[in-house]
């Protein structure tokens, strides 16, 4: 599921150690501990595992505490998004780079690969000894394998697993930054930010500056799945409209009824004008959507996307935590009730019930998979809005 | 009044004590129940029920107590003050007194843990709560072969009474429960975590 | 009562069962949901709690030790978790 498009971290991927020292040059260790935050800073980098946190902050909250941890995040939950794995196999330098110097910035002893049992971790073990041999990497790289479910990517899921417990999201009275693994203070950073950071260091900021858009800058890999011609990870600059994303997958295999920008927890678009609008914080905002972690879906013409959104809904229900009443409870209600709603019962109830029970389970959790659910129900709502009239008379508007 | 009234006085003092005290570690343990069960009972919403479990329990110690207290100073009892920690090292009914000196023992804990259970933490305090299922048989055991009245009818039907109510509870507990419905939402997906 | 509160109540999802004594005991802040678990009446604050008003404090106090299963926090207000 690789592709190879334009842009700075396609370029520095390399198959091998030697290959990469010489395609971006040796690890620009720094000299010190917070050395690079102005860089950091100055480049604008911000977080690429969904929820676009400014790196720099996440950066100095930890280096002002002491004995800190930290966390390369390649756990990729997301079933449609393959851009991690992709950087894990094919750039696991890159990353590694950025976790030294991601480590050496906070002045951490300790850092860890936390990514699926796969190709992806299969991959960071091989190459980790090769860069401790070669004395590549001076801070001590431990690889923590977990299970391929939704929610172990999550950060407060993260530190449980780092601690020896299952990888499930916990209440949490402090901020991560502050008090994660046994109480240290954590970053978690998913693999990408980190490979940004090991160019940004050897380049600078004002190099990472030039693509993307000055609110919004650097480039992103995407996946792209559905129906376009070449699904596959792209990389694009920050603010490219949506339909040049799918573009960049040889373009759609027909007209298309919408698409679903964001992965599982993202939001839905219309086609038109969705294509148009720039995959930014900013533009995505009053949509209702963001950029995430770069899922793009493209729904074809003639699927309904009421279906569609009741298939992932019930994906969602599945893969509930199970420790928090609203989400263990109300998921699995949200997901028989669109699904009722998607077969077309002609029950005027339905979308009266659908809304109390999104309402209900928003924000009550401890991690956000019941918000990621009812900003997507939500979203599908409102762009499929002409469908559930449809449906509610026994019809459909897109399949037959 | 003579010195054997005297000790008399404290021989009934010691049983009644103990007979309560039973009979308030049944309504603890069924009030308990209750409790972690999140049922309102008639006239008393749920923090009531808490509330009055745990009003119910210390009373149950300070009965516990003079219970311990009277025998203690009560000859015909000959209890050392080790008896009170140390179970089955007692000279009168070792087996059954050092049963008293266990439960006596659990319950302690139950108390000194409940009362700490915001610094304990949730999960040491309910492993230690668990034993509360422990001490009351112990409890009642020790009642019936320590006690002087293991014969008379009126203890025979009040120690029925309290084993019906803590085995009831205890079933009762135990059962698997359906999901609770509300508004009928609850219906369509499975039923809260208790 | 109108004294903006400084304390936000905060319920460890994790744990709650939903036994619904905080409810009882802070009905002015707190109703359940059709699950039985507390429901933020007003609507929650930013940190995802429910900010306690001044005048509530002492109230708020009495569920946090009543909640059986210790699932209640009485925390500063926070900014809503990165």
């Amino acid at each position: 599921m690789t592709r190879r498009s334009g842009g700075p971290l396609t370029a520095a991927f390399a198959p091998d150690l030697a290959a990469h020292e010489h395609r971006s040059g040796p690890l620009p260790w720094q000299g010190g501990r917070g050395r690079l935050l102005p860089a950091v800073e100055a480049s604008g980098l911000t977080g690429r595992g969904g929820a676009g946190f400014p790196t720099w902050r996440k950066l100095t909250a930890v280096a002002s505490g002491s004995r800190p941890v930290v966390v390369a995040n390649g756990a990729e939950g997301e079933p449609a998004s393959a851009k991690d794995l992709t950087l894990l196999t094919h750039a696991p330098h890159l990353v590694l780079d950025g976790l030294q110097l991601a480590a050496e910035a906070v002045g951490s002893d300790r850092a860890y690969v936390y990514a699926k049992a796969g190709p992806g971790a299969d991959a960071v073990r091989r190459v980790v000894a090769e860069r401790v041999t070669r004395g590549w990497d001076r801070y001590p790289v431990e690889i923590i394998a977990t299970p391929d479910t939704f929610l172990a990517g999550e950060e407060s899921a993260i530190v449980a697993r780092l601690e020896g417990r299952p990888a499930r999201p916990r209440h949490r009275r402090r901020l991560i930054v502050e008090a994660g693994v046994r109480g240290r203070p954590t970053l978690v950073q998913n693999v990408e930010t980190l490979a940004h950071l090991a160019l940004i260091a050897r380049y600078g900021a004002a190099w990472f500056r030039r693509l993307g858009t000055p609110a919004e800058p650097g480039t992103f890999l995407g996946t792209v799945s559905g129906a376009c011609a070449t699904p596959g990870v792209v990389e694009a600059p920050l603010g490219l409209p949506v339909g040049e994303l799918v573009g960049l997958a040889d373009g759609p295999t027909g007209p298309l009824a919408a698409i679903l920008v964001g992965g599982y927890h993202g939001a839905w678009l219309p086609a038109d004008p969705g294509c148009r609008i720039p995959m930014s914080r900013e533009a995505l905002a009053s949509w209702g959507a963001s950029p995430g972690a770069g899922v793009v879906i493209a729904l074809p013409a003639g699927t309904c996307g009421l279906d569609a959104t009741a298939r992932i809904a019930g994906y969602l229900a599945e893969q509930s935590a199970r420790q928090c009443g609203p989400c263990l409870n109300g998921l699995p209600a949200i997901a028989a009730t669109l699904r009722r709603l998607a077969d077309g019962t002609p029950d005027p109830e339905l979308v009266a019930r659908l809304d109390r029970l999104v309402a209900l389970v928003d924000g009550r959790g401890a991690c956000r998979h019941p918000d990621g659910t009812s900003r997507l129900i939500r979203s599908a709502m409102r762009t499929f809005a002409g469908d559930v009239a449809a449906h509610l008379h026994g019809s459909c508007l897109e399949a037959a | 009044m003579s010195a054997a009234g005297l000790v008399d006085a404290l021989w009934y003092l010691g049983r009644g004590t103990g007979v309560m005290t039973l009979l308030l570690l049944t309504i603890v343990v069924t009030l308990g129940i209750a409790t972690r069960s999140g049922q309102p009972l008639p006239g008393l919403p749920r923090f009531a029920v808490a509330a009055v479990h745990r009003s119910v329990s210390l009373l149950a110690v300070s009965l516990l107590a003079v219970h311990v207290g009277s025998m203690l100073l009560d000859p015909y009892a000959q209890l050392k003050l080790v008896d009170l920690v140390v179970p089955f090292v007692g000279t009168y009914r070792p087996m059954w007194l050092g049963l008293g000196t266990l439960a006596s023992d659990l319950l302690l804990a139950l108390v000194v843990t409940s009362l700490l259970r915001h610094r304990l933490g949730a999960r040491t305090w309910r492993a230690v709560h668990w034993s509360a299922y422990a001490a009351w048989p112990v409890a009642f055991l020790h009642g019936l072969g320590t006690g002087s009245d293991s014969g008379q009818r009126w203890l025979q039907v009040l120690a029925g009474g309290c084993l019906v109510a803590v085995a009831g509870a205890v079933t009762w507990r135990f059962l698997p429960r359906g999901p609770a419905t509300r508004d009928g939402l609850a219906a369509v997906g499975p039923g809260p975590r208790r | 009562m109108n004294e903006p509160g400084t304390q936000e109540l905060r319920v460890d999802w994790t744990v709650c069962a939903g036994n619904g004594l905080c409810t009882e005991l802070l009905p002015e802040l707190l109703e359940r949901d059709p699950w039985g678990y507390p429901l933020a009446r007003h609507g929650a604050g930013a940190g995802g709690g429910v900010i306690v008003p001044a005048g509530l404090e002492g109230y708020a106090r009495r569920a946090v030790a009543a909640c059986p299963r210790l699932a209640l926090h009485l925390d500063p207000v926070q900014p809503r978790r990165s």
